[in-house]
């Protein structure tokens, strides 16, 4: 049986920076609590943005085939809209709404790890 | 399909689980700790193996059913089932994975720091469990017996027998590699057979998949009953019932086990009780279906389903095979992607089902659709074979999903509820693994038939009424306190589960009663976040004190060098 090694990832702590705003959320001070809220409002800004976007254009349709049934009735390829839209263009949308939001949600906490390590 | 190639099916499917499962195994025996080995799993593998573990019998037989019976406004159960993951991945993922809670106790407890809160949350992961394992055995009992003829109660105790066999010989140990070679196994069985009958459609000539009007039987056709049914005829109906010539008055009747019914070619469908016939044109169009409140259930159903996902306990699980927070996210996209390209497939089959298999209304059994479908447009050698491959695909969806909340519901139930009383945590995870089982067999052989899709939604309500509140606050709001927890997973667990009960016991209710019953989670997801936000507010002294040093447990990525406290579950394997 071949021994498998497991190791964590190599932590970089140069000496002359440590001693910075890690050590300030560490201890918990005033100004690594500003750090810590205000990365936790950019990502939660970013999240409320893309579920908000996301299922306020899901819901609305619903509403769009009981307000105007006409759009209901328009056909694609022989296929009814209602079923060309909730049966196969929703995925590749939610797809591409999940690529976006895991791209900017790596970029802010890149941004603060950046902001953590440079002061 | 003649009964060898289904029973071929079904031991060929549990017979590549099991050694699967034993590989999977033996290749985590090689290094000293299985769960961080675990986590050397790609992303991409681990993506298959959430979408195998998560795509049920629900998904994979329910929805072509419910679409055959109620037409366009059932494609919302995949876009639900699909939005869930991306409400999941926007909102919990990166967090969750990093709490390092393997379970939503685990979670419940190192966030709020109190052991009440973690007692509520085990009462509620087993609830949830049930409920969805139910139509899970239920489903079961209806492919058994569509494709071997085999009674009813053999289907689940063969899937609790595999399930138990596999659960108690793996242990705790999540198997990766079995539960992404049934995704790939469902995938295969749907796609092949959909391409063959897409063929067929188009060979056709392309036939208009619902005429105008009460459907009625385009050709002569004869329909085996094989469970008893009401059937409600419409208008009187001349047929040949066994040989004798019959003539069937409008309103219910009763067929028996065993008649064969010949209707003679554009004769109306008579529809089995349960289903509820729509014509034509409302079932090609949106928002005909849902009983008397069609907007409310539809957006309820939404609601349900979005923001259920995350609180379903056999997905969380899964997340802690992800090495990091980041890891998770890119996880989640993926299989974004591969619930994506299953979930146009179900539509597809139900669709064509109402063209080809009519009959399906008749006898009430519409979730069989997808196992029927292909033997009946394909004949011959090729038929059998796609049959078989469908078949053996549906016997994956139920082992995969039934065996993930198997072991969820069985760690809970062992750690949180047995412990104390059974020293041995082996013995006590057998036992949990037993009961989790057990309950839900007793109530699928008890219960009526209610429609797989169904009963997942009701499990899906419960969820996004007790732990996405949870999970939302827990997060991302740090004033949250324990008995603002507890409280609010009662209210709204509670008022969700009381109305699933009142709906499965007491049938379908009519009126505005009925509609906020059936799809409850529009007003009690909104309850539990008011509940639990205004008696977190009221109860400020029991704010956990540890709770800073959680927010940047959660929400700082891993690659930083950071305080995050010593809480650590694996600690219980250590010892």
């Amino acid at each position: 049986m071949e021994r498998v090694t497991v190791t964590g990832p190599r932590r970089r702590r140069p000496p002359a920076r440590r001693r910075a705003v890690t050590a300030e959320i560490d201890a918990q001070t005033q100004l690594g609590e500003v750090y810590m809220r205000a990365l936790l409002r950019a990502q939660l800004r970013l999240s409320l943005a893309v579920a908000g976007v996301v299922l306020g254009l899901l819901a609305t349709l619903p509403l769009l085939f009981a307000l105007a049934p006409r759009i209901s009735a328009i056909e694609l390829a022989g296929i009814p809209l209602p079923w060309l839209v909730l049966g196969g263009l929703i995925y590749p949308a939610l797809v591409a709404a999940a690529w976006f939001y895991v791209r900017a949600a790596e970029r802010v906490e890149r941004d603060f790890g950046d902001m953590v390590n440079r002061s | 399909m003649s009964s060898p190639t289904g029973i071929a099916a079904v031991v060929l499917t549990a017979l590549a689980t099991v050694l699967i499962g034993m590989y999977g195994v033996r290749a985590a025996r090689t290094t000293s700790d299985f769960y961080v080995a675990s986590r050397t799993v790609t992303p991409w593998w681990n993506a298959s193996a959430i979408g195998g573990e998560y795509l049920s019998a629900a998904s994979f037989l329910g929805v072509a059913g419910l679409v055959l019976a109620y037409g366009t406004d059932m494609l919302w159960f995949p876009v639900g089932y699909t939005a869930g993951y991306l409400m999941l991945l926007v909102l919990v993922a990166a967090p969750l994975r990093r709490s390092g809670a393997y379970t939503l106790p685990d979670f419940a407890e190192a966030r709020l720091e109190s052991s009440a809160a973690r007692r509520m949350a085990s009462i509620l992961v087993v609830t949830i469990g049930w409920l969805y394992l139910l139509p899970q055995f239920q489903a079961a009992g209806l492919t058994l017996r569509t494709v071997t003829g085999a009674p009813q109660w053999a289907g689940p105790v063969v899937v609790a027998v595999v399930v138990l066999v596999s659960v108690l010989g793996g242990g705790m140990r999540s198997i990766t590699f079995v539960q992404a070679f049934q995704y790939w196994l469902k995938l295969t069985a749907l796609l092949v057979p959909a391409l063959f009958l897409l063929l067929v459609w188009v060979g056709d000539g392309r036939p208009e998949l619902a005429t105008p009007g009460s459907p009625v039987f385009e050709e002569p056709t004869s329909v085996e009953v094989t469970i008893d049914v009401t059937v409600d005829v419409p208008s009187q109906i001349s047929v040949v019932a066994d040989g004798e010539p019959l003539v069937l008055e409008p309103g219910p009747h009763e067929v028996s086990a065993g008649t064969v019914l010949d209707f003679p070619a554009g004769a109306p469908i008579p529809h089995a009780s349960s289903l509820t016939p729509m014509t034509g044109e409302s079932w090609a169009l949106p928002l005909t279906a849902g009983g008397d409140h069609p907007l409310y259930a539809t957006y309820s159903l939404i609601i349900a389903l979005f923001f259920g996902t995350m609180g379903l306990p056999h997905v969380l699980v899964r997340f802690y095979t992800n090495p990091d927070g980041r890891a998770a996210r890119r996880t989640t996209l993926a299989v974004l992607g591969l619930l994506g390209v299953f979930y146009v497939l179900p539509g597809l089959y139900g669709a064509l089902g109402r063209l080809y298999t009519p009959e399906l209304l008749l006898t009430g059994r519409t979730d069989a659709v997808v196992l029927v479908l292909p033997a009946r447009l394909v004949d011959g050698v090729a038929g059998e074979a796609l049959s078989m491959l469908v078949t053996a695909g549906a016997f994956a969806a139920f082992l995969s999903t039934s065996s993930g909340l198997t072991v969820s519901v069985a760690g809970v139930l062992s750690q949180d509820l047995l412990h104390g009383r059974v020293r041995n945590p082996v013995t006590g995870f057998r036992l949990g693994a037993f009961l989790a089982l057990l309950v839900p067999i007793g109530l699928a052989l008890t219960s009526p038939f209610l429609g797989i899709a169904d009963v997942v939604g009701l499990a899906f309500a419960v969820a996004a009424s007790s732990f996405c509140p949870l999970l939302l606050l827990g997060i991302w709001w740090r004033r949250l306190t324990w008995p603002g927890a507890v409280a609010g997973l009662l209210a709204g667990g509670g008022a969700s589960t009381a109305a699933v009960v009142v709906t499965i016991l007491g049938g379908p209710q009519s009126g505005w009663v009925g509609a906020l019953l059936a799809q409850p989670a529009a007003w009690t997801m909104p309850l539990a976040f008011v509940v639990m936000i205004a008696v977190s507010l009221g109860t400020q002294q029991h704010l956990a004190p540890g709770v800073n040093r959680t927010m940047v447990r959660l929400h700082t990525p891993e690659n930083l060098d950071l305080n995050r406290g010593d809480w650590d579950p694996e600690d219980r394997w250590r010892t």
